[in-house]
C-alpha cells in the first residue's frame, strides 16, 4: 500500500504539485498498479543478469570535427521567457 | 481524383514515378481529405505542398515527431505552441525519399495510453464505430489511414502503440527492431523501448515505408546499420515456415478475438505453414516489467519539461514553485501517474525491488524469444485481447487500460520486430493478428504477412 506521505514525497521528488483529491487518488491507483507489478516476484530470477538495453553497444564515437550547432536565437525562440541571450527564470528563493 | 482513395500508397507511388500523377495533385488530394477529417485524427494539416514533394504520397506523422517550424508537441499541453528548430531523422528520411509531411496526428499525450483518450487536446474516434476508441497511442495515425484521410502514416511503438491501434482500426502496423530506425527528433517516452514504424493499408505499403525509414543515424548512437535493403513482399505460400502460437489460453482474451486468431492459424496451415504452441513462461510478466521500466525511463525523460526552454510557463513564486505549477498545469493525469510510478520505482530503497527486478524479467523474456526462434520462424499472437472498446469504458481504471498491451509488450522488451495485420471481424469490429520474428527479420515477417493478407482478403472500413 502506498500511503499519503509517500505520495507527497514522490511528488516532491518529481516536481509535481498535486491537489488534495489527486493525492488520495494517486495513493489508490499507485497501490493497485504496484500490486500488479509485484507479481513479477513470482519468477525465480536468481542469477539472471539485468538488461538495461537490448542493443549491445560499446561507446559510439565520432571524429572530433568542429561543426555548427543550433544558432542561439533559434534555441531561445521557443522559450517562454528569454532575455539577454539566455533563458530567464524566477529566483531560486528558499524552495 | 477521388480514384486515389481506392489505391494503396505503393500504387500511388507507381503513378507518381510514371508521371501519370503529379506530386502537387497527390498532395492537394490528400490535404483536402485530411482537412475533412471528422474523427479528431489530426492536430495540424499542412496548408500547401512543399516545393520538394516527390515520388511518394504524403505521410501523416504522429505529433511527437519534431518537424522544423511545424507544431510538434506529443499532444501535450506542456508543449503547446512549440515549433521545433529541427526535424526528426525519420521524417527527414521520408522527405528525402519523396514523401512530404501531410499533417501531425493526434495521440495519447507523450505516447502514454492505449485509447487516445489521454490526448491533451481531444480523443480520436474509431472509423468503424465512432463511439469506440481507435486504440493508442498512435490512434490518430491509425484512424487517419483506416478512414482514408491519409495514404499512410508513421507512429511510434513503446509497448504496442503502433500495433494495437492498427489492430483496432483494421490496418497494418509494424514495430521495427530496436535500433532499425533513428529516434533522433522523436519526443522521448521510454528511450530503451521507443521505435518509429509504419501504419499502412497493406503489408506492401508497410515494407515500402520501412525501406525509407531504416538506417544508422549519427544523431542517434543506438541506431544501427540495417543489414540489407528491406524487400518488397511477394510470398503467396508459407511452405516450410513454422509458426509458434502464444497466448491463446490467456484469461482476458475475448472469445470472438480468439476465434479469428484460430481461423487465421487454419489459414496458415492451408498455405503450407506449420503451427505449434510455444511457451514463453516469463512473457506473462512482461506487462509488470514494462510498467516499471517505461515509467522509470519516462520520469527521467519528462524532467526536461520545466517551463524554462519551451512550452507555456505557470506560477508566480520562486523557481521551484514555477517548476511545480508548470508541470501541474501542463501534464495530464496519465502522464502524472506514470511520472509518479517511475519516480517511486527509481527512488532510494525501492530501486532494486522494482527496476532491478524488471530488468531481469526483461532478460528472461529476450532469452525465451531467442530459444523460441530456434524452433519456429515466427511467434504469433492476438495483437489485442479485445476489439475496440467504447470511449470512456476504461478511463476510470488505469490497470484495465494497461491490460490492452498484454500481447504487444514482450516484443519491445526483447527489442524484436512485430507486425499486426487485420485478420477478420468480431462483432463487426476488426481483429489484429500479430507476427513477431528475430531482430532485423522484418523482410521475412512482412513476406509471411503478405501471404496471409492475400489469403484472408480483409476488407477495410468503407472510405467515404
Amino acid at each position: 500500500m502506498i500511503e499519503r506521505d509517500q505520495v507527497l514525497h514522490v511528488a516532491r521528488l518529481a516536481r509535481l504539485r498535486l491537489s488534495e483529491d489527486e493525492v488520495e487518488r494517486m495513493a489508490r491507483e499507485m497501490s493497485k498498479i504496484l500490486e500488479h507489478v509485484e507479481k513479477m516476484n513470482e519468477l525465480d530470477l536468481e542469477g539472471v543478469e539485468p538488461t538495461s538495453h537490448v542493443v549491445e553497444l560499446q561507446n559510439v564515437l565520432r571524429d572530433d570535427v568542429p561543426r555548427d550547432s543550433l544558432p542561439r536565437e533559434q534555441a531561445l525562440a521557443p522559450a517562454p521567457d528569454a532575455a539577454e541571450g539566455g533563458f530567464r527564470v524566477p529566483s531560486p528563493g528558499q524552495g | 481524383m477521388t480514384g486515389l482513395l481506392a489505391l494503396t500508397a505503393a500504387q500511388q507511388a507507381e503513378l507518381l514515378r510514371a508521371g501519370e500523377l503529379s506530386a502537387a495533385e497527390a498532395f492537394d488530394f490528400w490535404r483536402a481529405r485530411a482537412e475533412d477529417d471528422d474523427l479528431g485524427a489530426y492536430l495540424w494539416v499542412a496548408d500547401s505542398a512543399p516545393d520538394d514533394a516527390g515520388h511518394l504520397p504524403p505521410v501523416a506523422v504522429k505529433d511527437l515527431f519534431c518537424v522544423e517550424g511545424v507544431p510538434s508537441g506529443a499532444a501535450s499541453r506542456i508543449l503547446e505552441g512549440y515549433r521545433p528548430p529541427y526535424t526528426a531523422t525519420s521524417v527527414e528520411n521520408l522527405r528525402r525519399a519523396g514523401a512530404p509531411v501531410l499533417g501531425k496526428t493526434n495521440q495519447d499525450e507523450f505516447a502514454m495510453g492505449s485509447s487516445n483518450e489521454n490526448s491533451g487536446y481531444w480523443p480520436v474516434r474509431n472509423p468503424w464505430d465512432r463511439e469506440r476508441v481507435p486504440g493508442g497511442s498512435s490512434g490518430g495515425s491509425a484512424a487517419a489511414v483506416a478512414a482514408g484521410t491519409a495514404p499512410w502514416a508513421i507512429g511510434t511503438d513503446t509497448g504496442g502503440s503502433i500495433r494495437q491501434p492498427a489492430s483496432l482500426c483494421g490496418i497494418v502496423g509494424l514495430k521495427p527492431t530496436y535500433g532499425a530506425v533513428s529516434r533522433y527528433g522523436m519526443i522521448a517516452f521510454a528511450s530503451s523501448l521507443d521505435q518509429c514504424g509504419p501504419l499502412t493499408r497493406d503489408v506492401t505499403d508497410a515494407a515500402l515505408l520501412l525501406r525509407h525509414l531504416v538506417g544508422r543515424d549519427p544523431c542517434d548512437s543506438t541506431s544501427l546499420d540495417y543489414p540489407e535493403e528491406v524487400r518488397m513482399p511477394t510470398a503467396e505460400r508459407l511452405d516450410e515456415l513454422r509458426f509458434g502460437v502464444w497466448g491463446l489460453d490467456e484469461e482476458g482474451l475475448d472469445p470472438g478475438v480468439a476465434d479469428v486468431v484460430r481461423r487465421t492459424l487454419g489459414t496458415i496451415e492451408e498455405l503450407g505453414g506449420g503451427v505449434e504452441e510455444i511457451e514463453l513462461p516469463s512473457a506473462r510478466h512482461g506487462l509488470a516489467a514494462y510498467y516499471v521500466i517505461a515509467p522509470a525511463e519516462a520520469s527521467a525523460n519528462l524532467a526536461r519539461y520545466d517551463g524554462v526552454r519551451y512550452g507555456p510557463r505557470s506560477g508566480d513564486g520562486d523557481l521551484t514553485a514555477m517548476y511545480e505549477q508548470t508541470r501541474r498545469d501542463g501534464f495530464g493525469d496519465e502522464v502524472k501517474r506514470r511520472i509518479m510510478i517511475g519516480t517511486y520505482a527509481l527512488s532510494s530503497g525501492y530501486y532494486e525491488a522494482y527496476y532491478g527486478t524488471a530488468q531481469k524479467v526483461r532478460t528472461r523474456i529476450a532469452d525465451e524469444f531467442r530459444a523460441a526462434f530456434e524452433r519456429v520462424d515466427f511467434v504469433v499472437t492476438p495483437t489485442s485481447p479485445t476489439v475496440a472498446f467504447r470511449l470512456g469504458e476504461r478511463t476510470a481504471d488505469p490497470l484495465a487500460m494497461y491490460l490492452s498491451d498484454y500481447f504487444t509488450v514482450p516484443m519491445p522488451l526483447a527489442g524484436i520486430p512485430a507486425v499486426s495485420i487485420p485478420a477478420g471481424l468480431s462483432d463487426g469490429l476488426p481483429v489484429g493478428f500479430q507476427i513477431a520474428g528475430p531482430a532485423f527479420d522484418e523482410s521475412r515477417i512482412l513476406d509471411a504477412a503478405h501471404a496471409l493478407e492475400k489469403a484472408i482478403g480483409f476488407e477495410g472500413v468503407p472510405r467515404t
